[in-house]
């Protein structure tokens, strides 16, 4: 970064001093723009590989664009081709059917923010705002959930629900987030605590009830917090793998992230099926990008929040 | 918590204890049913679990057998188990490479968003990568780096470097790991302490502009010390979340090669879920709880967390 305070007098007068050639300026840009460049390289990778032909694209690697341009490998994972001209298109054979996927990943994800966000708002307005005995005592376990590595409490949470036969059930797969989440609870208890009270007491004075004022005065006022929990946690549970590898492998409640682990375990001509691969990865993170496209910068923001609170 | 007023008893109330009085007359009631759906998740997938994980580090449970008690024996057997030390070995050296590469390129990053532009695009591009699934960008980065097909080797024999192993060699595979998780989280990172740089007031630099300070001297002496508090909330979580790399390990090189990317939670998924030995799996999440919960501590001392420079 070159200095700006130090101007060097040009040789020629001229009207007003020269500011000195911005080199830092520029090889910052330059930085810059490599990062995003690689970045973004990733992504056109995915597409291009994917809008390939398979033949085409092992005898021509380094070509920039799709090679042999064709949709063929989204109607291929999207199951639109029959298992005979899948196979001769370079895949396995094996039924895949991102279309069910994706449907199951929708029905996953909305689950767990519909119910997680509902419950724990509840459970926030209480710790924020009612006074009941061992209100601190219970939110510091809340919290202190925080701590524990996800690792712990999945073999217990995976033998429960084996015993309570819940496996390859959407009930299986949603049931330890479905109902809270300590960070979500945490999040919103400090959003409810910095409301103005005099609303909430306006909205008792009219006769409404505790509950009355938590739906139709604190939800609608956080709003904002709630939008931004909502897409955190489903983009959380959209990218989840181990929880729902372990608890949903069968095709009706497969979700996106272990279709593709499955996917890419199968070689069915001694290596990867790359374009069928890369056809279902862009299938599963559409989702993520049409929303980030949408409420990007309210995501960017809630980011910077989380780091300077 | 103090006993409720006498004026709305009714009548039985003298023989009722204050706290049920309490209970039936203010918000005690309501508050737990408004605790009460997040009550049954915290207890039944958080606490439950959690003490059951401890009991079954207590046992030789193989979900064939009925568990019996070993006391111990699981603890023992970890301490001397050469897979154990051998896995945190390679949990730490991830985390050796990724934490401070993706540290220092942040702050670089974070610093030219800072100076260079605050488009919102920009940070949108950055931060773009931490959205996708880790599955996702394992996947995607597998396919560049493939031994014959992957792009990367198709580029570097353009510029005349030999084949390189990336994922597949023993050395370059945990790097390869590095990098890729570099890749999805750098951004994210950077965001963070983009943010942490807009707090620091202006004048303090004017000030330092006066004193003669060049940008590298405020670099140093003013931007690092007050980036502080953001930059140990940046290293505790990226800590934390580096020692429980998984899913990337789970597509690309599943713990190889020869045990090279065998990290501690792949390992405590192959104990547990391949060889199904439930007692010693959970004995080794729990040393995990307990090896994390130091890191953090000596972080939170290392760092001195509670100060701030800005007094």
């Amino acid at each position: 970064m070159a200095s700006n305070t130090l101007t060097t007098p040009p040789p020629v007068a001229l009207h007003r001093p020269r500011r000195p050639f911005p080199w830092g300026r520029i090889l910052g840009w330059v930085v810059l723009v490599l990062i995003l460049f690689i970045t973004l390289f990733p992504f056109w990778w995915i597409l291009r590989t994917a809008l390939s032909t398979q033949r085409e694209l092992i005898a021509n690697p380094t070509s920039l664009g799709p090679v042999g341009f064709t949709w063929v490998n989204f109607q291929r994972v999207l199951g639109q081709l029959s298992p005979e001209e899948a196979i001769r298109l370079g895949g396995s054979g094996q039924r895949i059917n991102f279309w069910l996927y994706l449907r199951n990943s929708v029905i996953v994800s909305v689950l767990v923010v519909v119910g997680q966000i509902f419950f724990s708002a509840l459970a926030a307005y209480a710790f924020a705002r009612m006074q009941f005995p061992l209100r601190e005592q219970v939110f510091f376990l809340y919290v202190s959930a925080l701590m524990i590595p996800g690792i712990v409490t999945l073999i217990p949470n995976f033998i429960l629900i084996r015993s309570l036969h819940w496996e390859n059930t959407f009930a299986g797969i949603v049931a330890p987030t479905f109902l809270m989440s300590p960070f979500a609870v945490f999040f919103l208890r400090q959003f409810f605590l910095g409301i103005n009270r005099e609303l909430e007491e306006a909205g008792r004075l009219d006769g409404a009830s505790t509950f009355g004022v938590f739906w139709r005065i604190v939800v609608p006022l956080s709003w904002p917090p709630i939008t931004t929990l909502g897409i955190l946690t489903f983009v959380s549970t959209w990218n989840n793998y181990l929880w729902p590898f372990l608890v949903g492998q069968s095709e009706d409640v497969r979700v996106l992230t272990v279709a593709l682990a499955v996917f890419r375990s199968q070689t069915p001509q001694g290596a990867p099926d790359w374009t069928g691969l890369m056809a279902g990865t862009v299938v599963s993170i559409i989702p993520t990008v049409l929303l980030f496209m949408l409420l990007g910068r309210r995501v960017i923001n809630s980011i910077q929040f989380s780091g300077i609170k | 918590m103090s006993t409720d007023t006498d004026v709305m008893r009714g009548p039985g109330a003298r023989t009722r204890p204050a706290w049920l009085n309490q209970w039936l007359k203010g918000e005690t009631l309501l508050a737990w049913l408004f605790i009460l759906p997040s009550l049954i998740g915290f207890i039944t997938f958080y606490a439950v679990p959690a003490i059951r994980g401890l009991l079954i580090s207590f046992t030789n449970w193989d979900m064939l057998r009925p568990a019996q008690n070993v006391g111990l024996a699981n603890y023992q057997q970890l301490l001397a188990d050469d897979q154990f030390w051998h896995a945190l070995r390679v949990t730490s050296y991830y985390v050796l490479l990724n934490i401070p590469l993706q540290t220092i390129v942040a702050i670089g990053l974070a610093v030219m968003m800072d100076r260079l532009t605050k488009s919102l695009v920009v940070r949108g591009i950055l931060v773009l990568p931490w959205l996708l699934p880790p599955v996702v960008v394992a996947l995607i980065w597998l396919w560049i780096l493939d031994p014959t097909l992957g792009i990367a080797n198709q580029a570097l024999r353009a510029i005349g470097v030999p084949r390189q192993d990336f994922l597949g060699g023993v050395v370059q595979a945990m790097p390869s790991i590095a990098l890729i998780n570099n890749w999805q989280y750098t951004g994210y990172t950077a965001l963070l302490i983009f943010a942490g740089l807009q707090t620091i007031p202006k004048d303090v630099y004017e000030a330092g502009a006066i004193d003669g300070a060049g940008e590298t001297r405020m670099f140093w002496s003013i931007t690092l010390p007050l980036l502080r508090p953001v930059l140990v909330f940046v290293l505790v979580t990226t800590v934390i979340g580096s020692f429980q790399i998984f899913d990337t390990i789970a597509i690309t090189t599943k713990g190889g090669p020869i045990d090279a990317t065998r990290v501690i939670n792949w390992y405590i998924y192959e104990v547990a879920f391949a060889r199904f030995q439930m007692g010693y799996a959970t004995a080794l999440a729990v040393a995990l709880f307990v090896i994390l919960l130091i890191v953090t501590i000596l972080q939170m001392r290392f760092l001195q967390s509670g100060q701030s420079d800005l007094a």
